[in-house]
């Protein structure tokens, strides 16, 4: 069985490593510089010209990337590439005025499944296996990005996109799936309707469970590793750098390698925006590397994460980034959706609501809960309890198409929503994940 | 001649009744009749006292709560008596949304108190067909 993808790449000595990143940036940048004009203008305003980049040193150089940018820049802002040669979009999970749309070249597809085939192999995948993709499909990157890489190893791919968990367990059961993708919540609620349905844990064929795109604890993966009989592998990405695959992990299970060969990973002091010393906690940034049609530099993840460049016993020399430790915004990452409270206060307003509202996240049977509490305005206030009721059901129905995901909203008496030192505390995060 | 209800939010927790009652209480205010509904997270308290005004006043911006016409029919404290009273408002086709009762002080003496879609319609109705309503006036004891 290969135990590398690319062994090439996955074992290139560290000077290899350095040649290929140094050999990329120089190019990289002026390509950025010759066909996205708004990230040209903030170089300009840096007074940094692609000249001044030689190496991946000179990255410190260059000017960031955020969020906001990429929604000013919204929809072709950020295009590095001709649209004719652009063959797909993915867009993030966030909603309006959040939005950011990701294109994509042929190129950028290929080296992007190459990034998810490495990590479907360092999980002990090859052409042997049955791989059941339960991300979703469609817009979000964590389907066609599993789904892309199990190709290209040559697994018979199950695209099973999420949700229908009666379908996902008899799909798994009848055509045997031996390595499950999906996030860590949606294998955990698999491993209790497995378990439900009277199957034990060795009943299943799986051997291994590549799951990503939410924060997840070491006890939640021995949990899984339990309930499904299997070893659980934490693969990291955004689409911002093109999805799942960034960042994987290998059997040692100690932290992700990532995809050095195209992403340049720094760790920077949030507030100061300085590059830290090595093993410091601080902001992930990422550079791509040799991306076309997307080609973020310095896109700021806004995760707070650590860097290992110890070597590793599986033999992979890129080096390895632990699972993030939080956030350095107000992001919550609910079900493996991007949730930025903001958006609950504009939802609430456009309703006709007060602001004041109070989020409460907690995970019960390894699904996150999530509740919304919501003061009721005099003028919503009615004698009917029905119409109350319906008041709490639109409430609800409107965050759901704002956020993508259904908060249970609880509509409470006004100024009961606790207030410290004055200011209304937004979030509860009952989840402990980090 | 409908009278006032008060409907007061309220959370579903302890506590949070019998500080609404107590400022009623020390006001000397009395309540002929109350009721509540209840949700998992809140309930509305629903009563019908012997001063409105001044119980508004009480309840003040403490509370969530709002003014709501009711009809309440006058019957016999005895077998039989609702009957006849919904007969004639669903003749007249009015939707009741919630009912309750309360007993006056003669031993004849109840009373039915609907909440429905249509006041005006309804007093005139049971009016008519020689039931009687009470009016917040009558409610001063």
């Amino acid at each position: 069985m290969k135990k590398y993808f690319q062994p090439e790449i996955e074992t290139a000595p560290r000077e290899k490593i350095l040649e290929i990143q140094n050999e990329k940036i120089v190019r990289q940048v002026k390509h950025v510089w010759d066909n996205v004009p708004y990230y040209r203008h903030l170089m300009e305003k840096q007074g940094v010209t692609p000249d001044d980049i030689k190496s991946v040193d000179d990255i410190k150089k260059l000017p960031f990337l955020s969020k906001a940018d990429l929604r000013d820049s919204y929809p072709y802002g950020m295009l590095g590439a001709d649209l004719k040669d652009c063959v797909r979009i993915h867009s993030t999970s966030g909603t309006t005025g959040k939005r950011v749309v990701a294109f994509y070249t042929q190129h950028d597809l290929d080296l992007w499944s190459d990034c998810t085939a490495r990590a479907i192999v360092a999980a002990g995948g090859s052409e042997e296996d049955v791989v059941q993709v339960c991300y979703g499909y469609g817009l979000f990157t964590g389907g066609s990005g599993l789904h892309d890489g199990a190709h290209k190893v040559g697994c018979l791919t199950l695209p099973m996109s999420s949700g229908n968990t009666e379908r996902q367990i008899q799909f798994m059961m009848d055509l045997e799936s031996t390595i499950l993708c999906c996030t860590p919540s949606y294998a955990a609620y698999i491993g209790e309707a497995l378990k439900e349905q009277g199957f034990q844990p060795e009943d299943n064929k799986l051997k291994a469970g590549i799951f990503g795109a939410e924060p997840w604890t070491e006890e939640m993966r021995q949990e899984i590793e339990k309930s499904l009989g299997i070893k659980a592998y934490d693969i990291y990405g955004l689409t911002e750098t093109s999805g799942p695959g960034v960042a994987y992990e290998c059997e040692e299970q100690k932290g992700m390698h990532i995809n050095e060969d195209h992403f340049y990973a720094e760790i920077i002091d949030p507030d100061t925006g300085e590059v830290l010393p090595e093993g410091s906690v601080g902001e992930l940034v990422f550079t791509s590397l040799d991306k076309e049609a997307f080609p973020l530099l310095r896109y700021r993840t806004r995760d707070l994460c650590v860097l290992n460049r110890t070597p590793c016993s599986c033999g992979r020399t890129h080096v390895r980034m632990a699972k993030p430790m939080g956030r350095s915004d107000d992001m919550l990452i609910i079900r493996g959706v991007n949730v930025f409270p903001s958006q609950i206060e504009t939802v609430l307003l456009n309703e006709g609501y007060t602001p004041n509202y109070q989020i409460v996240l907690d995970r019960e049977r390894n699904t996150d809960t999530f509740d919304v509490y919501v003061e009721v305005a005099p003028d919503q206030f009615s004698d009917l309890m029905s119409q109350i009721q319906k008041m709490e059901k639109s409430l609800e129905s409107a965050l759901r198409t704002m956020l993508g995901i259904s908060p249970k909203v609880h509509l409470v008496a006004p100024k009961t929503i606790t207030r410290s030192e004055g200011k209304a505390v937004r979030v509860i995060d009952k989840r402990k994940l980090h | 001649m409908a009278i006032t209800q008060l409907s007061v939010f309220l959370m579903n927790q302890p506590g949070a009744l019998v500080d609404a009652i107590k400022a009623i209480s020390d006001a000397n205010i009395n309540i002929r009749a109350l009721s509540i509904a209840e949700a998992n997270d809140f309930g509305i308290l629903r009563i019908i006292v012997s001063d409105s005004d001044a119980v508004c006043k009480l309840l003040g911006d403490q509370y969530l709560f709002s003014r709501t016409e009711v009809v309440a029919a006058k019957m016999g404290d005895r077998s039989g008596a609702l009957y006849p009273i919904l007969v004639v408002l669903n003749e007249a086709n009015i939707n009741i949304e919630y009912m309750y009762a309360f007993t006056g002080s003669g031993p004849e003496e109840a009373y039915v108190v609907f909440r429905v879609n249509d006041v005006k319609t309804a007093e005139e109705v049971l009016n008519a067909n020689g039931i009687a309503t009470l009016s917040d006036d009558n409610l001063k004891i």
